[in-house]
């Protein structure tokens, strides 16, 4: 579990486009252009909006992903739950101005009961978890 | 590409561990080997019927296993149930990268 892109941490992911904000935004928040890159999907940028996202069925799932919209902080934060096949995910992409263009990233982390504030919710949250995961795996290899 | 190995057993070892309970619980495990069931009740501080459950849990997503020796039951992680999920991790982070590819070729064609 030496590297960093294919251990569990890879849910991180983070590139640097030669674009601007504003059209990195447009690319995350139009639903029209989200279906072009990611997959078909109902969304708009309106916090509480229950949106779908739809991909090709294979066995064992349907292909759909519920999400609900949590984060809309113009140009900067975007925010959704990610939900699929039962397990609660959330997606946040940040926006930062960068050296010729912007840096986006996105992270899928968090199950659903750590945002309910659960027993210890804090002190185990998912980021130590997934430390804690690593260790037992480098144990086990 | 969304594809997946083993949906069905990373869902329940997913929704196992989706409890910081069970996460606690399991993590322990992992730090001090195998332990009682009021070891870990006592390390849970909640009641042991309750850790009882949780355990089961963990036990349905074969997370851990447990021996009996007397009247004390005795659990201990089992390490190998966690490769399907990070087989899914590993999924997602090939999805998102693949996605980030069709964002880049979207974003040149894009006035």
């Amino acid at each position: 579990m030496s590297t960093p892109a294919e251990s569990p941490r890879a849910l991180v992911i983070e590139r640097v486009f030669p674009h601007p904000p504003e059209k990195l935004w447009r690319a995350l928040t139009e639903n029209q252009l989200v279906a072009q890159w990611l997959m078909k999907n109902d969304f708009e940028p309106v916090i509480g909006r229950k949106f779908k996202f739809q991909s090709e069925p294979v066995p064992n799932w349907d292909g759909v992903i519920n999400c609900e919209v949590l984060i809309v902080d113009h140009l900067k934060r975007l925010s959704y739950s990610w939900t699929t096949m039962g397990v609660e995910f959330i997606v946040l992409w940040t926006l930062t101005p960068a050296e010729g263009g912007t840096h986006l990233r996105m992270e899928q982390s968090g199950f659903g009961p750590d945002q309910q504030r659960a027993y210890q919710g804090a002190k185990y949250g998912w980021q130590k978890f997934l430390g804690a995961m690593e260790q037992v795996l480098a144990r086990t290899d | 590409m969304v594809s997946y190995v083993k949906p069905t057993i990373a869902n329940h070892v997913f929704r196992a561990l989706a409890d910081p309970t069970r996460r606690a619980i399991f993590e322990e495990l992992t730090r001090q080997g195998e332990q009682t069931v009021h070891a870990l009740t006592r390390y849970a501080g909640v009641s042991q019927p309750a850790v009882s459950k949780h355990l089961t849990v963990l036990k349905r997503a074969k997370l851990v296993r447990h021996r009996r020796e007397g009247r004390e039951t005795h659990y201990r992680v089992q390490p190998d149930a966690l490769a399907p999920m990070v087989d899914w991790l590993r999924h997602y982070g090939a999805f998102w990268r693949d996605r980030f590819d069709r964002l880049e070729s979207l974003l040149e064609g894009m006035e």
